[in-house]
């Protein structure tokens, strides 16, 4: 235990996701040690950022506007919506530059023991962009786990009743990756949605 | 496939441990407490990555030591393989395979045990959750790829039970019903690969443990397995899309009083494997002899079916104390019948419990050292 309030910060280190309470200690004593580490930056930017940041009123991805960056570019394709857990994998989608359409974010997954059940998720929202019978295509890509296809199986047989195409990303090999080394699940996923070349 | 070496770094009461291993019968003989079930844990680690003995990884660290490690050599016809596991009191434990990171649930794909201990009694005796134990045990072994179907079906289990339990108190109730036909979905799909590869097994067991038990009883008493299902199946073997569309159709009839009760009350984890000889249950007729006969002739039937299909040839057998439970002409038979197995790990309290054939490399353990008896 360090004396109050260095164990203080020790502590709300600790609390946020992925850190340790050696992490946080590590992290504290650099905040303390490093003189070139300007503190009053990044209290601004942790201020600013709970002010500043709000969901796009469409998607759901984060924003500083009223409406995100891909929800206000007109070269996005609008007969198409991805819809994925997190703003996260908006992000992580659009590295790829392979889907040119939006997206939307649920905000999470159907999990009844952390009391998410789909009322809390952004799906009447979903359902609301869908009417205007824009959307040809609704790609669901939620994580490839237990919720995750949870989810995916609700929204497909939500969406069954609209005149929409509902596709699921595919699960299986990573490229660049050895056959063998591949564990029996991803496997044998890659099996069942084998694809026919000729 | 054999171990042809084992050391050991601050594992249980060992602070070092180095045993080279030749081919056939490894005895250790001990009394209570010096670590002969300690030696053997380690091994069966590899191959199952849990413990016959206590549900936490940090009882197997010894006091005062922040991690041990088990090093164990194989030899698998003119392959040798080195196994080594780091398991850690704070932090992920980590593993190697022939000297390169490696991830430790591989482990069990290179190395296969069957262990027969005293409390396979609880086989016979106990609750229909060891029987379930044993038979998703092997299932896992056989098929690898269940074993996260089994932990996805746990899980889904939780999720459907919670939304249940909600779905009773809360008012809005008919709103949150629409979602337990997802859960519906999930656990049955993921419940119905798991009944089916129970009734496979249980099928593909009946052979090998009706020679075991004629082979450790010394008589034909007609031993038999029959899965008893929560979710009634038609005779006869199940596609798992049959077997998806009865759960289905259980859970659905069922739903009111479920939602009553705030529990799950079908599939497979309410199901159990019903043992009998000359047609009467085990449970309730079986003599004790009878009953340890079974427990045995399942262990070895295990035993024989690995060998059968597994790439890796004859599972690793580990007897726990077992002869000192047995009468001698049981200890005999058992004996001959374990005699063919490329090796064997025997601990015994007194060399004498032992069966002379049996006696083949014996090792004296006392107070975390392991010494080669002299014969």
């Amino acid at each position: 235990m360090y004396e109050g309030i260095v164990q203080e910060l020790i502590d709300e280190l600790g609390r946020l996701p992925g850190i340790g309470p050696k992490s946080a200690q590590r992290i504290a004593f650099h905040i303390l040690q490093t003189e070139s580490f300007d503190v009053s930056r990044l209290a601004s930017v942790l201020v600013e950022v709970r002010e500043k940041v709000r969901f796009c009123e469409i998607c759901g991805n984060v924003t500083q506007e009223v409406t995100c960056s891909i929800c206000r570019d007109p070269r996005r394709d609008a007969t198409s919506i991805c819809v994925v857990e997190e703003a996260k994998d908006v992000v992580a989608i659009e590295r790829t530059r392979e889907f040119k359409g939006f997206y939307h974010v649920l905000g999470g997954a159907i999990s009844p023991i952390d009391g998410i059940g789909p009322d809390n998720l952004r799906i009447r929202q979903l359902m609301t962009r869908l009417a205007d019978n824009t959307v040809q295509e609704v790609i669901i890509a939620t994580d490839p786990n237990l919720e995750g296809e949870a989810t995916a199986t609700y929204l497909t047989r939500l969406l069954s009743s609209l005149e929409i195409k509902v596709t699921r990303l595919a699960s299986g090999l990573p490229v660049g990756g050895d056959l063998e080394y591949a564990d029996e699940v991803t496997l044998g996923r890659a099996f069942e949605g084998r694809r026919t070349v000729s | 496939m054999r171990v042809s070496s084992i050391s050991l770094r601050d594992f249980r009461n060992y602070a070092e441990a180095d045993i080279t291993i030749e081919q056939g019968c490894v005895v250790l003989v001990g009394s209570n407490g010096q670590g002969k079930t300690n030696l053997i844990e380690a091994i069966n680690f590899l191959a199952t990555l849990g413990s016959h003995r206590s549900s936490t990884e940090s009882a197997m660290i010894r006091t005062g030591e922040d991690a041990a490690i088990i090093r164990v050599h194989l030899a698998h016809d003119d392959r040798q393989i080195l196994l080594e596991a780091q398991l850690n009191r704070e932090g992920p434990n980590k593993a190697q395979f022939n000297r390169s990171t490696a991830r430790l649930r591989d482990f069990p794909r290179y190395i296969a045990t069957v262990l027969f201990a005293p409390e396979d009694l609880l086989l016979i005796r106990g609750d229909p959750a060891s029987r379930r134990r044993f038979l998703d045990e092997l299932i896992v072994t056989r098929t690898p790829r269940l074993s996260s179907i089994l932990s996805d079906y746990e899980r889904a289990l939780k999720q459907r039970n919670t939304l249940l339990k909600t779905a009773r108190f809360s008012e809005a109730s008919v709103g949150k019903l629409s979602t337990l036909d997802i859960w519906d979905d999930r656990l049955a799909t993921l419940g119905s690969e798991i009944m089916v590869e129970r009734q496979r097994l249980v099928r593909d067991l009946a052979g090998p443990v009706a020679a075991a038990y004629e082979s450790i009883a010394g008589a034909d008493h007609h031993p038999e397995l029959l899965m008893k299902e929560s979710v009634l199946l038609p005779l006869g073997d199940s596609t798992i899309d049959q077997t998806t569309q009865a759960f289905l159709a259980v859970l659905n009839s069922n739903r009111a009083t479920e939602v009553e009760r705030g529990m799950t009350l079908y599939g497979p984890h309410r199901d159990d494997v019903e043992f009998s000889l000359n047609s009467l249950p085990t449970k309730g007729y079986a003599s004790h002899g009878e009953t340890w006969s079974f427990a045995l002739s399942l262990r070895l039937g295990a035993a024989r079916l690995l060998r059968a299909e597994s790439v890796l040839g004859d599972p690793i057998l580990i007897l726990d104390d077992v002869f000192a439970e047995l009468d001698a002409s049981r200890r005999e038979r058992l004996a001959s019948a374990v005699s063919d197995f490329e090796q064997i790990f025997i601990t015994a309290a007194v060399v004498e419990d032992v069966p002379a054939a049996l006696l083949q490399h014996v090792f004296r353990v006392e107070r975390g050292t392991i010494a080669r008896a002299l014969k």
